[in-house]
């Protein structure tokens, strides 16, 4: 196991991230970017679609390897990281998916006991309570034992999310959490992402481009394009920031540095053909 | 310039797809590795295999059971209307038995079970993986070749030659109804000729390596596919074509190798 310092020794940065390098193919997604999210906050990764945000958190859960770069977690280069230390490390993180990812041929009961099941020799007794006790926090103790296809898509992220808090995780990943939800099942699950991260004391990342939503949960913002960050700071900092391209992002504007139309020939000459 | 792009255009796709087709072989071993290492995590855990065993093996017991019955009774009417032009009618038990045992039964089962247990086990990975359900998994710290594949791999192979003994006895007792209950052969002789002949380690042996082996390729195929298969319901749908066209193909070939080294003349 490589340790860059010490694991847990308290560093207010729960994640480093150091001159990361990624590319699919000849495209560069990050191209020497650094970030450092804290404990205790929830750091909100905000960009345009298509500019990896979901792949940061596949890079900093390891389920990619960078091409440049490191990112450790508490103390840990997770990508030098053996199997065996990377599955041990992942105990302690959460990850809620955009789809859910819950089990479909398990009731949402099962879903939430599964990660206790794998990883603990505890009774069926105290299973049942920690389910309960998570499924109600979400609220949805009553929806125990429905299948996954009987939930609506804002039920199976709080379901999703019971299951990632199941282990008790130091932090909690959280990718597209808003997007395809009505007005209440948002405002669910905003109350649940701050309650959760401020209850139980975890560190969480949101990846979204619900400007709205998730400046008014974050802590702090990373906003990315091409690459790179294009802007940084607290949701206040952000309100008042001198960069058009984060002013055009975070207010929705159609046209600005992020070009209305996609790169072309004259008008005039592709009518006509001159 | 360009006529002699388009001249040699054929000869560059034919290497890239000869490059592909190797990549992915490289790929499917390298899966297949993974797999037959998370084996041992399983023993602790039997009832994941017993599970999988419902779903790959016991669900395809009915259509393995008439199937069977069917190519039973077709042997026992056209063996005999062969064999009685030779007045040997009485060997319709060891050439029904010889037939089914070396090569339908394991045969005609592995293309059924293609059909049925390995373009389910495809489809069914392929909706877990674009439903992100192994990434999932990886999260929690659980290893999907463990937990989800080794016991799917484990049933195919155990499952195989079950059903391959199925469709074997079913098809020896559909054509002695055919043989002996509508055609006059006489019981004794299909009964003790089949007994005569068919020997336990050369015949009912061979036929038990042989969908062994193909319970072992195809459940391989299936598995590879899924997991493998481009996360959209496209995508999915093509695994699941190639995963039986695969299978069905590399179980043909297969045979042939087989029968060829456990032939004893």
């Amino acid at each position: 196991m490589q340790l860059d310092n010490k694991p847990g020794t308290g560093d207010d940065i729960l994640i480093k991230v150091r001159g990361l390098g990624f590319r699919r193919g000849s495209r560069v997604i990050f191209d020497g970017m650094d970030m450092d999210f804290r404990r205790g906050a929830i750091t909100a990764i905000m960009g345009p679609s298509g500019t990896g945000k979901t792949t940061l958190l596949k890079l900093i859960g390891a389920q990619l390897y960078p091409e440049a770069g490191s990112i450790t977690v508490d103390g840990l280069n997770i990508h030098a990281l053996s199997q065996g230390d990377l599955y041990d490390l992942r105990k302690r993180m959460g990850m809620l998916f955009q789809s859910g990812a819950l089990l479909t041929d398990l009731t949402v009961f099962d879903n939430v006991a599964y990660p206790i099941r794998e990883h603990t020799r505890l009774s069926e007794r105290m299973i049942r309570y920690l389910v309960l006790a998570r499924l109600h926090a979400v609220g949805l103790r009553g929806a125990a034992d429905l299948m996954p296809s009987e939930l609506s898509g804002g039920m199976a992220r709080r379901v999703a999310l019971a299951r990632a808090i199941a282990l008790d995780p130091m932090m909690i990943m959280y990718d597209e959490p808003f997007s395809g939800q009505d007005p209440i099942s948002m405002g669910v699950l905003m109350k649940l992402i701050r309650e959760l991260n401020d209850t139980l004391g975890l560190t969480s990342i949101i990846v979204s481009h619900d400007v709205r939503e998730a400046s008014s949960i974050a802590d702090y913002i990373y906003v990315i394009a091409d690459g790179r960050i294009m802007e940084q700071g607290t949701p206040e900092q952000m309100e008042t920031t001198h960069s058009d391209w984060a002013r055009q992002f975070l207010n929705g504007l159609p046209d600005g540095p992020v070009a209305f139309h996609y790169p072309a020939p004259d008008y005039g000459a592709d009518l006509f053909g001159t | 310039m360009r006529i002699l792009e388009s001249m040699t255009e054929p000869f560059a796709a034919l290497g890239r797809y000869t490059l592909r087709s190797f990549e992915r072989l490289g790929r499917s071993t390298l899966f297949l590795l993974q797999v037959i290492r998370g084996l041992p995590t399983v023993l602790p855990r039997p009832w994941l295999v017993v599970q999988q065993m419902h779903s790959v093996g016991v669900r395809t017991t009915v259509i393995i059971l008439v199937a069977g019955a069917f190519v039973g009774m077709v042997l026992g009417l056209q063996l005999f209307n062969i064999l009685v032009r030779f007045n040997s009618e009485s060997s319709l038990g060891t050439t029904v038995g010889l037939t089914l045992v070396r090569e339908l039964g394991p045969v005609i089962t592995a293309l059924l079970f293609a059909g049925r247990a390995g373009s389910a086990l495809t489809a069914e990975l392929g909706l877990m993986k674009a439903t992100e359900q192994f990434s999932g998994m990886e999260m929690m710290a659980v290893d999907p070749y463990k937990r989800v594949l080794a016991p799917r791999f484990i049933a195919g192979v155990v499952s195989m030659p079950l059903l391959a003994g199925l469709f074997s006895a079913i098809g020896v007792l559909s054509a002695y109804v055919i043989g002996v209950g509508l055609l006059g052969v006489d019981a004794g002789s299909y009964w003790s000729q089949m007994q005569h002949s068919v020997d336990f380690y050369n015949d009912l042996m061979t036929g038990f390596y042989k969908s062994l082996a193909f319970g072992f390729v195809s459940t391989w195929i299936a598995l590879f596919e899924g997991y493998d298969s481009v996360p959209t319901s496209e995508g999915v749908g093509r695994a699941t074509t190639q995963s039986v066209v695969h299978s069905s193909l590399a179980v043909l070939g297969l045979n042939f190798i087989l029968t060829a080294l456990l032939l004893k003349t």
